[in-house]
């Protein structure tokens, strides 16, 4: 997966699609499996980056990688109570409002009014916050200047990012990441998540779930959730019955922006623990080292040999996701100090400073091709902390990308540059002519199908592998629960 | 006659029910078995109160089932009277812990509305019947002294003599009320044990200690993918060789993810 930031126009379409779908259910309602967050800000569940507070992913043991929450004997001796794990103070309250009183209310000297209600206790409360409460910078005071990002900045520059006229920010939707490493997974007591081989899905088995909330903390993206009325936790499934069927999943399907690409990557598993021992700063390309080349032959031969169609190869060979990421190094990992390693990709905003004014003039004359990059109004390191690990090369080598491209673009279409100068650009971070269009296309002109490249799930396979009579599952319901999801008593 | 209901036909009642219906839930809904914990809605009180109770009861069931188990063990054990108290004191401190736990956990469920968004009839008759057996339970311990000792000499040889299928009434007859009160409501607890979240205790995941953190699930038949495809003449670099994932189904192998 890559979502394109540089795209995204923060209008929470995505949120609402995923909502309609997956989580408008009692014990759901505060769940946003997919949710879009400003930065800087403190995002959702509050300042979730804090992993003092909330002790999330994976820390370095002498070499050895084990769970940021503590050993494995605590997971079972903590069942009784979670020490670290996230209340609902710490999402949001749900809450609707008392429709009915704008219709049932006797007549009287005011307006009636709807007041809000806890869709949990059912009685009024007053709002506090919401999924969503410091969107587009709102109460910037309190929430944006407490994103955890800004902790590496100095004083200065955390001054500059809050300057009134360079005041910046952009928007990073978030889902769960399908990690290679999933924290959730590991801490799991009862052994219910589980990730699937042939595309990844992290996925929560409803039936063997026993509620004891050890994802929910191990998660350091906060992107397992404990439905409060089931019992059970949930996270998204990647619509795992749209892509079965060949469909994008819905925040895909729905994203105004277009900014989300879904394709298949082959990595190497075994490279794995070698990855994980790498530090910070490094891990960004320790990951991009473990996928694999689907047009080399001798992967090809591993992987029909390990058991991979060879449809889904050849739906790897078209992969919008393995150009960003591998070829062209422009998505990044939203924090790979996790050391989850996400499968969920991000191609950094460019937020450049294209002009500054002076004295009154508006002078847009660069004298540096890419000084925008070097100026940008969120300083580097702050965007480093957020998708390198601290590497700022590499983020600058994606943002100058992006930059490049529309350079090139530029002079192409518009004709108004210096043809020697945008040549040396492309140079200078070793990218030809075609690759630049390339760039273009699939970042300005694609087509459904080339941004969504699913490769065929072949669950006719998982059915035989029951070793049932084939036709004794002929006109049978395709998924959901044998049984009502409901609480026990 | 009513000594036979309650303490032969109740207790083969009770144990019949409780192994049927919980089987039975098991294989019809399983995704009913959930600690339900309230944890999430309210953090601070669970603390005291959960820690509590299950440590406390925990580990005075732990000294029932040893007496049922090994009776002549905890006899010879009390032989010495210094280990008799240290066992008694023991016992009394485990109940005494539940026995706050359990009441910190009413309170707890009583004043949080968003707790009490959570409960059902059923935890409210759970939680009476545990109160009033860890009460009973603490008020033996206090009044009737040595209970570690007169315990396997008197209401384990009947409960032995029950699972025997030769119930044995001898032993309990002479014994103090609120001592039959505790055994009556044991078996009132078994009843309801299927129907409510009692049946959580059942799937404690002790088989977390020694699982691989990692899970990996196929849904393809990778073992007759491997049969039909063209053999690699030899192990590219880098790539997990078949033979060791046909061992290590769960282990995390290459694979391909969005
Ligand atoms: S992002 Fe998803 S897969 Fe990764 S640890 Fe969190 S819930 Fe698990
Ligand atoms: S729908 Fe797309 S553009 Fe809109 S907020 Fe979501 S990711 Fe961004």
């Amino acid at each position: 997966m890559v979502f394109h930031l540089d795209k995204c126009i923060g209008c929470h379409t995505c949120s609402i699609a995923c909502k309609n779908v997956w989580t408008d259910r009692k014990g759901a309602e505060y769940m946003w499996w997919n949710n879009v967050e400003t930065k800087p800000g403190t995002g959702y569940p509050t300042a979730w980056e804090d992993q003092n507070k909330y002790h999330g992913g994976w820390e370095q043991n002498n070499g050895q990688p084990d769970l940021k929450m503590g050993r494995r004997e605590l997971r079972v001796l903590n069942i009784f109570h979670n020490p670290h794990l996230p209340k609902l103070d710490d999402y949001y309250e749900p809450w609707t409002y008392k429709y009915e009183d704008l219709f049932d209310s006797p007549e009287g000297a005011d307006q009636p009014t709807a007041r809000p209600i806890s869709m949990i206790t059912g009685k009024y409360v007053d709002i506090e916050a919401g999924p969503n409460w410091d969107d587009d910078l709102g109460g910037s005071p309190v929430y944006a200047a407490n994103d955890p990002n800004l902790d590496k900045l100095t004083e200065e520059e955390r001054a500059q990012v809050f300057e009134i006229d360079k005041l910046v920010f952009f928007y990073l939707p978030r889902i769960c990441n399908h990690c290679v490493n999933p924290a959730c997974v590991a801490a799991c007591p009862s052994g219910a998540i589980y990730k699937r081989g042939e595309d990844g899905i992290v996925l929560i088995n409803q039936e063997k779930c026993r509620g004891w909330r050890m994802c929910v903390t191990a998660c350091p993206y906060k992107k397992s959730y404990y439905n409060w009325s089931t019992g059970k936790s949930e996270k998204c499934i990647l619509c795992f019955p749209r892509l079965e069927t060949g469909q994008a999943p819905a925040c895909f399907h729905s994203c105004v922006g277009r900014i989300r690409y879904l394709g298949g990557l082959l990595y190497d598993a075994d490279r794995l623990l070698d990855a994980l021992r790498v530090p910070d700063d490094k891990l960004v390309e320790a990951q991009r080292e473990m996928i694999l080349d689907p047009r080399d032959p001798q992967v090809r031969e591993g992987a029909l040999g390990n058991g991979i169609d060879a449809r889904a190869l050849e739906a790897c060979e078209r992969s919008p996701v393995y150009r960003y990421v591998k070829e062209w190094k422009m998505a990044l990992p939203l924090h790979p100090e996790f050391r989850t390693l996400p499968m969920l990709f991000y191609v950094p905003p460019l937020l450049p400073v294209m002009a500054k004014s002076e004295d009154g003039l508006y002078d847009s004359s660069n004298a540096e091709l890419f000084s925008p990059i070097e100026k940008a109004r969120l300083p580097m390191k702050y965007m480093a902390s957020l998708f390198a690990g601290g590497n700022q090369d590499l983020v600058r080598y994606a943002l100058k990308k992006q930059y490049a491209v529309r350079l090139f673009k530029r002079l192409d279409t518009v004709g108004d540059m210096d043809a020697a100068a945008v040549k040396r650009a492309l140079e200078q971070l070793n990218m030809t002519e075609e690759e630049a269009e390339q760039i273009f296309r699939l970042t300005a002109l694609p087509l459904f199908d080339e941004r969504f490249v699913i490769p065929p799930s072949h669950r006719e396979q998982a059915l035989q592998m029951l070793n049932d009579d084939m036709w004794a599952e002929k006109g049978g319901a395709g998924f959901g629960f044998r049984e009502a999801p409901v609480r026990g008593a | 006659m009513h000594n036979n209901l309650l303490y032969i036909i109740l207790p083969y009642t009770a144990f019949t029910i409780a192994v049927v219906f919980t089987i039975h839930r098991y294989r019809k809904d399983a995704f009913t078995y959930s600690s339900l914990s309230s944890q999430f809605l309210e953090s601070k009180e669970l603390f005291y109160g959960s820690v509590a109770w299950h440590f406390g009861v925990i580990g005075a069931l732990a000294g029932h089932v040893i007496g049922f188990l090994l009776p002549s063990g905890v006899r010879w054990f009390n032989g010495v009277p210094v280990r008799l108290y240290i066992l008694e004191t023991t016992g009394l401190l485990f109940g005494l812990l539940a026995l706050i736990g359990i009441i910190s956990l009413v309170v707890r469920r009583a004043t949080s509305s968003r707790v009490r968004a959570v409960t059902s009839k059923m935890d409210v008759v759970v939680v009476t019947l545990l109160l009033i057996q860890v009460s009973l339970g603490v008020y033996i311990a206090v009044f009737y002294r040595w209970g570690s000792s007169w315990y396997v000499t008197s209401a384990v040889p009947y409960l032995r003599s029950l699972w025997a299928l030769q119930p044995d009434l001898k032993m309990i007859e002479p014994l103090p009320l609120v001592i039959k009160l505790h055994i009556v409501n044991f078996y009132l607890l078994l009843i309801v044990f299927p129907f409510s979240r009692l049946v959580h205790m059942l799937v404690i995941p002790l088989q977390y200690l020694w699982r691989p953190y990692q899970i990996v699930i196929w849904n393809w038949n990778r073992r007759r993918a491997q049969a039909h495809a063209p053999q690699p003449a030899r192990q590219p670099a880098g790539v997990t060789s078949p033979a060791d994932e046909a061992a290590a189904e769960t282990q995390p192998v290459s694979v391909y993810t969005r």
